[in-house]
């Protein structure tokens, strides 16, 4: 195995056609859903920071359609796509960032934070690289349970300057931990041009920690597809962990207060000449596996579902303030008695 | 005290094969404070594992085996190392069970050596039992005697979320009793009464319990008064009855921790038996504490900066 180069990833055979209209399905249902939540925020139902991923949607369908459904996952705070991608149901994820009841954590969490462990998605987390040692510990259980599930980890290019990034990946790697690293390298961590924070590119960093590390595309569904199977066989076999380093873009501002002072209009133009779900929808035709028309269909489906999320949080009420110390040893409050 | 510990470990990864224990230096070497001692022969290294220097890295592997489904004990070396583990410890241990609606629990026990007084200096002589236990989410447990720090251990295997369990350095050679009995579990919450009188309430918690005691022998014996002192065993949750009532019954308190007076944890307590004993008190409540500099090496230096008994004797006098 070649370490520290960008190596072809490519393995057998592309997939079906049906595989195809899934991923399309789920580009098309998150890129819907973060516009959505672009307009929900400006209608002031969702607070708080709010970071979406439109652009970047093929690494989340790519990365986690090649996952086993045991197979667990942590991500960082831009996650509703990986929510979504997992077969979180947009409901549950727009009630939570509606802070509603029936929300994925019942408003305890928002945005940032969204949990659903009956899918083994353990979480999105907002501490920048804080994540990634609870990566290698999944890895751990996995590998001290003795069974061949992974754990997949999602962080952004600007985890990598952390010294967590460096703890959990040379963890992983002495103790062979069957950990898919991957790094959606957007392009900036906030206004920060990756290039500006990092001694080094990113998988050449990874790779120094002595597992096979990748450059891909991105923005290419299929190839991020293939990548994270490939690796995910390579972990599973024992080898230890495998980073994938995820070349993509987003096309809003890192967050809803972002006034994008650090780039211009022509480099996101630029960027959107290469849309994912563009690129998917072109190859489909091409190969006779979808027309205008279905296509239509399935934009038409993803808006009903979308609506229908933004009608089921409206609907949810409140938690009520009863609930304030579900979950936590409650402490005495300073009545007398 | 150290043994306590070992064997409290030792039956709990006997009684359940989910318990592991990870840190530095806990296997070939036996841990710093040599209470993993033998742990490694008996288990094996993928049950006592070292690890590297990695605090937060082995922190956040704890909370990720647990909420795979594993029961891990984290060793951090000192309770100074847990600075650059808090990430883990504050943003990610403590909140994941809250902040996921109660879908996920985090049943990790993180071990950790504190306190000063061996002339190690300002880095290596911290007592935060206090800060840790300023973070909802955490169950903060401080023994004071082998048997409890055994009954506590234990029962910390057995919480569904994680436990930030201190011991004392100066505490690793004490001697006690210590039950044999593998269900012996101390439960939380729950302070004990080390000492009856009718003067003065001592509280402590892991080392201060003892100055507590020691000064309680001292104003007995020069003074003929008697005080009630009150071990808390775990400050959170925080057994607020057990001294409201010494307290009501007293009218004197006297709160004695080594960590830093400014902030400190001694001014929760002053508050709290202010809000639920005020018209019981006599004086003010008073707070023995460590003085408010970086532990210096100095011995007479660092000797003045820690509290002790006669500091409590000075105190409890300074309020009849
Ligand atoms: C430890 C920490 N420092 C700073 C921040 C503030 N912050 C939030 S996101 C972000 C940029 C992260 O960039 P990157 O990892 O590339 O992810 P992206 O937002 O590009 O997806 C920063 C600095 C934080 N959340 N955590
Ligand atoms: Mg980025």
């Amino acid at each position: 195995m070649s370490v520290g180069q960008a190596i072809p990833t490519t393995v057998g055979e592309p997939p079906d056609g049906d595989l195809q209209q899934q991923f399309l399905y789920e580009m098309l249902l998150i890129r819907r859903f973060e516009e959505k939540c672009a307009e929900m925020y400006t209608r002031g139902k969702i607070r708080g920071f709010l970071h979406l991923y439109t652009g970047e949607e093929a690494c989340a369908v790519g990365a986690i359609n090649a996952l086993r459904a045991d197979d667990k996952i942590v991500t960082h705070y831009r996650d509703h796509g990986h929510a979504l991608a997992r077969g979180v149901e947009p409901n549950r994820i727009m009630a939570e960032l509606f802070a509603r009841v029936g929300g994925t954590n019942e408003g305890r969490g928002g945005s940032m934070h969204i949990f659903d462990v009956s899918r083994n998605f353990l979480g999105g987390y907002a501490i920048v690289a804080g994540h990634m040692p609870i990566a290698t510990g999944l890895g751990l259980a996995a590998n001290l349970s003795g069974e061949d599930w992974a754990a997949l980890c999602i962080f952004g290019d600007g985890g990598v300057g952390e010294g967590e990034f460096h703890e959990a990946l040379n963890l992983a790697a002495i103790w062979k931990l069957p950990v898919v690293w991957f790094c959606e390298n957007n392009g900036y961590g906030m206004g920060v041009p990756f290039d500006d924070s990092l001694a080094n590119d990113v998988y050449k960093i990874a790779a120094s920690y002595q597992m096979p590390s990748v450059r891909i595309d991105g923005m290419d569904v299929l190839e991020v597809y293939s990548a994270t199977q490939l690796a995910l066989a390579h972990v599973r076999e024992g080898n230890g962990p495998y980073f994938i380093e995820a070349l993509t873009y987003r096309y809003r501002g890192h967050s809803m207060a972002d006034p994008e002072l650090y780039r211009t209009k022509a480099e996101v133009e630029e960027y959107r000449k290469r849309d994912a779900i563009e690129r998917l929808k072109r190859s489909m035709i091409a190969d006779g596996l979808l027309d205008e028309t279905n296509y239509q269909a399935l934009v038409a489906r993803v808006d009903a579902e979308v609506d229908e999320a933004v009608a089921f949080a409206d609907a949810s009420p409140e938690p009520g303030l009863h609930t304030l110390y579900d979950h936590i040893t409650k402490e005495y409050e300073g009545d007398a008695e | 005290m150290r043994e306590a510990i070992r064997e409290a470990m030792r039956e709990e990864m006997l009684r359940d094969q989910r318990v592991f224990l990870m840190g530095e230096d806990i296997g070939a070497y036996g841990g710093s404070y040599a209470c993993t001692r033998g742990l490694l022969d008996e288990f094996g290294p993928e049950r006592v594992r070292d690890t590297p220097i990695s605090e937060s890295g082995i922190v956040g592997a704890g909370v990720g085996a647990a909420l795979a489904g594993f029961i891990p004990m984290v060793e951090i070396m000192t309770i100074n190392f847990s600075l650059v583990a808090l990430d883990q410890i504050v943003n990610n241990a403590s909140k994941l069970h809250y902040m996921s609606g109660g879908q996920v629990n985090v049943p990790l026990v993180l071990r950790m050596a504190s306190g000063g007084g061996s002339q190690l200096g300002a880095t290596h002589s911290h007592s935060l039992e206090g800060m840790f236990a300023h973070f909802p989410g955490l169950t903060v447990v401080c023994p004071a005697f082998p048997g409890d720090a055994k009954g506590l251990l234990k029962r910390s295997f057995r919480e569904p979320n994680p436990v930030v369990f201190i011991e004392h350095t100066a505490l690793y050679g004490a001697r006690g009793e210590v039950p044999d009995d593998p269900e012996h579990l101390v439960e939380f919450g729950q302070a004990s009464m080390v000492r009856s009188g009718t003067d003065v309430t001592l509280v402590g918690y892991s080392g201060s319990v003892h100055q507590c005691y020691r000064a309680a022998d001292m104003l007995s014996a020069e003074h003929g008064l008697t005080a009630d002192v009150i071990d808390l065993r775990t400050i959170r949750p925080l057994d607020m009855s057990t001294v409201v009532s010494s307290v009501r019954r007293t009218n004197r308190a006297v709160v004695v921790e080594d960590d830093w007076k400014f902030g400190g944890f001694a001014g929760e307590i002053a508050a709290q038996i202010m809000e639920r004993a005020f018209d019981w008190l006599d004086a003010p409540v008073a707070r023995v504490a460590g003085k408010d500099v970086p532990m210096p090496y100095n011995r007479n230096l660092e000797y003045a900066a820690l509290p002790s008994e006669e500091d409590v004797v000075e105190a409890v006098l300074a309020m009849l």
